[in-house]
């Protein structure tokens, strides 16, 4: 048989072996006489799990908790800050990706700015920096980096651009935060498994999740994000416990292996080092669980360049928030007083309510399925 | 924002190392910078992410995976209907 691009569309949505798949799950699980939460690290797997009502597709002891696997939602406000008052800077054009848009910080976010004259421009690719700094010769660019393992090559591939083409008016402020540390820091709780990343892993490769089994004793199944992806990864996960098993297993083989992208890998090494610590919206600090750019290139480091007028003091959450209960699988999005009434999308009060990976914004979207 | 969506590279253009992708009937371009050269063919399934090409999809294990998946619905059909059988034995009616 052929492949077709809609294979990968159609098959992987298939209404018929989703509902297979759940029939499987339901029987192993009935062999099992205990519970089992399943944390779905990424931001992308909660979409699904909540688009396709997944839970409400799963036996009586499968319980999903929803992870901190959204980059908007774990970036912390005084971050935000900082983009927001580069912004306000009179010869700075300040670039991210679309997803900062609506993300309030303590002065509002970066739309806010834009209506109060800020040059905030979002864009689909780092690279389209090249674009704006070329029409702008006598503006800092600066690029605003946010995004898991799988997006800061990116960055490192504009910045190897930068210094080869010797663009001598783009600078950047790095934000890239690291899956496993995060993870480390939160499998001691009532997690009993771990649906590992999809893209992330494609970048990393499988290898970053060894330690889990291992250390931890705790599963790991690298899941693709269709809903089909998810209900075998479950399916894997229900399996190993039901054969008293614990390792680290691929569903999501046509795109992951153990290695990964080592080129992107490679371009990650050259320019970028683990920061000492990085302070997760609504989790606290972990250490190590985030990159800066190395010493070297100091001089291209808006953090650097700018370090007067950027504060290091931290902001917390609003005191009703129980975003960092949620995403230790503590609580559930219903559990908060504030839901669905002063806290939604259009006025997220924490981080899970603010981009669509959040939990509290899936739950606010695809509740209605429960 | 993680979400990179499967493509089919239709076009590579060695001068500026960066490939065409259909997407669904979508065309756009992304860059090769991340892929080892001459890795990526015209054919070949690609991820997209953020004006990259991050990698390339394994026909083979996707293939596996669907033939994976319709075994299973076969299973399930072939369990309905034995049920359906096993049911109909039960039936306190049957024979009357
Ligand atoms: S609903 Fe809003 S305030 Fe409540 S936990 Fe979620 S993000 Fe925080």
């Amino acid at each position: 048989m052929g492949l077709e691009l809609k294979n990968f569309y159609d098959d992987f949505r298939d209404a018929k072996t989703i509902k297979a798949y759940a029939k499987v799950i339901k029987k192993d699980a009935s062999e099992l006489n205990r519970d089992i939460n399943i944390m779905e690290v990424c931001g992308g797997h909660t979409h699904t799990i909540m688009k396709y009502g997944l839970p409400q597709l799963m036996p009586k002891n499968i319980h999903f908790i929803h992870g901190p696997g959204c980059p908007v939602c774990i970036m912390p406000k005084e971050r935000i800050d900082h983009a927001y008052l580069l912004s306000m800077q009179e010869d700075v054009i300040l670039v991210t990706l679309g997803d900062m848009i609506k993300v309030p910080g303590s002065h509002g976010s970066l739309q806010d700015a834009r209506s109060k004259g800020a040059d905030v421009r979002f864009v689909y690719s780092p690279m389209d920096c090249l674009k704006i700094a070329k029409e702008h010769p006598d503006k800092k660019v600066i690029f605003f980096a946010i995004g898991f393992e799988t997006t800061t090559p990116m960055t490192a591939a504009l910045i190897d651009t930068v210094i080869k083409k010797e663009v001598s008016n783009i600078y950047f402020h790095i934000n890239h935060v690291t899956v496993p540390e995060a993870m480390a820091m939160l499998a001691p709780s009532k997690i009993d498994a771990f649906l590992g990343p999809s893209h992330v892993s494609v970048i990393s490769g499988s290898k970053i999740y060894e330690p889990f089994p291992e250390k931890f004793n705790k599963p790991v199944v690298v899941s693709g994000f269709e809903p089909v992806d998810v209900m075998q990864s479950i399916g894997m996960i229900v399996k190993q416990f039901v054969e008293g098993r614990c390792a680290l297993e691929v569903e999501y083989k046509r795109a992951v292996n153990r290695e990964g992208n080592v080129m992107a890998q490679a371009l990650n090494n050259k320019y970028f080092e683990q920061r000492e610590h990085f302070r997760w919206r609504g989790i606290g600090d972990i250490a190590k669980s985030a990159l800066k750019l190395k010493d070297v290139f100091a001089h291209l480091d808006a953090e650097v360049i700018y370090q007067d007028i950027l504060p290091t003091q931290e902001i917390d959450d609003h005191k009703l928030c129980i975003c960092g209960e949620i995403l230790k699988g503590e609580k559930n999005p219903k559990d908060c007083k504030v839901f669905g009434t002063a806290c939604k999308p259009s006025n997220p009060l924490g981080s899970c309510m603010v981009s669509s990976e959040g939990a509290c914004a899936a739950y606010y979207k695809y509740g209605n399925l429960l | 924002m993680c979400l990179s969506i499967p493509s089919k590279v239709v076009k590579i253009d060695k001068e500026t190392n960066s490939a065409t992708v259909d997407t669904m009937g979508v065309q756009r371009d992304a860059s090769l910078d991340l892929m080892a050269e001459d890795d990526v063919q015209i054919g070949d399934y690609v991820l997209l992410h953020i004006g990259f090409v991050m990698n390339k999809i394994d026909k083979e294990d996707a293939l596996e995976s669907l033939k994976v998946y319709r075994e299973i619905i076969e299973k399930m059909d072939e369990e309905d209907r034995q049920r359906a059988i096993l049911e109909d034995d039960e039936c306190p009616n049957r024979g009357e």
